[in-house]
């Protein structure tokens, strides 16, 4: 199996109501395969193919998983991480810090030039 | 007209954010609400974009996308990006007051996520730092960074317009204010050579600015 792309210590399923139609035009925009291993990482991939399949718009059962790990998982807390480089992207309170300069994200003036190491966050 | 518009689409609410807040985050000010109004504006026609992904560069309080999500009918995914990340979270309490959903992120300009949205941003809104200072004064974080503008106030902005026409989707706009001393038709004249038209959709005088909004889209002849 591949190594995570997110990990979570705190998720949330928020209620959102299907639009099978927005669902549709949303997939050709997704990296398909992104979503899965992220899903597939989340543990809530449920039916969910690694490929995507054809016909998906449809097929009423694919379009509400798809609408499920879309709309409705929210990652309040946890990292996502770049498959390529293993650098983790902290999620607090449901906003990912995608800042590559890290002494950016404390409350402090910048100490930008202080903090390089990928692990120096917590 | 405009003020039966307004009665529409409300200002969003940001009585939830205090002083004390603004002392990190853009308190909202003439430029936000020009923005507010050249969107409601566009409303019609934003509308029959059906658009699915929208994005704000440099949200702030939040109350431009908060106000660009209330305005769509359709559903899409409305996107904020700031480098601040008080403003991010500023940002999500803004749409939460709202009840509005945006999903924020903290990162520079769209950062690395630009290789997965390119071509795929139906509405990008950027009101950038337009200031003109001194150029040392762009990187500072916090407060300054949502107005420090450096050289001609553009050099935030100029990082973004490079990149505007390969992340709209073919029937994508942009919307983005500047003030006379930007050289808003240089801007103009740079971006027609990568193939986006544009109009000034509303202009304003608050102070000793000069404020506009430019709109941007593909020549017509490239969407149809």
């Amino acid at each position: 199996m591949a190594d995570p792309t997110v990990t979570v210590n705190e998720m949330k399923i928020r209620e959102v109501d299907f639009n099978p139609e927005f669902i549709s035009r949303m997939i050709p925009r997704i990296e398909w395969k992104a979503l899965y291993e992220a899903a597939l990482s989340l543990d809530v991939v449920g039916n969910l193919s690694p490929e995507l399949i054809t016909d998906y718009e449809k097929d009423e059962d694919f379009l509400k998983e798809a609408h499920r790990v879309l709309m409705e998982v929210e990652v309040i807390k946890g990292f996502l991480i770049c498959p390529e480089s293993g650098r983790k992207f902290p999620i607090e309170n449901g906003i990912p810090n995608m800042l590559l300069n890290e002494g950016e994200v404390g409350d402090g003036p910048a100490q930008s030039e202080a903090l390089q190491e990928d692990d120096s966050m917590q | 007209m405009n003020q039966e518009v307004s009665q529409l689409f409300p200002t969003p609410d940001f009585s939830h954010l205090s002083e004390n807040d603004f002392q990190d985050v853009y308190e909202p000010a003439e430029d936000s609400f020009l923005l507010l109004d050249a969107l409601e504006q566009e409303a019609e026609s934003l509308n029959s974009l059906r658009p699915l992904i929208c994005v704000e560069v440099g949200c702030g309080s939040g109350i431009v996308i908060t106000f660009l999500k209330k305005l769509l009918s359709s559903q899409c995914v409305c996107l904020a990006v700031d480098s601040n990340h008080k403003a991010t979270s500023s940002t999500v309490k803004t749409a939460d007051q709202n009840k509005a959903q945006v999903e924020a992120v903290t990162s520079d300009l769209l950062g690395n996520l630009q290789p997965r949205i390119e071509g795929k941003i139906d509405v990008l809104v950027f009101n950038p730092p337009y200031v003109v200072t001194p150029p040392e004064e762009v990187r500072c974080p916090g407060l300054p960074s949502s107005w420090a503008g450096g050289v001609n106030g553009r050099q935030v902005t100029d990082r973004l317009l490079s990149d505007v026409h390969r992340l709209l989707s073919p029937s994508g706009v942009f919307y983005l204010i500047t003030i006379r001393e930007n050289k808003p038709d240089e801007i103009r004249q740079m971006l027609k050579d990568r193939g986006l038209e544009s109009t000034v959709i509303i202009e304003r005088k608050a102070g000793p600015e000069r404020l506009n909004v430019i709109k941007f889209q593909r020549r017509i002849s490239a969407v149809t």
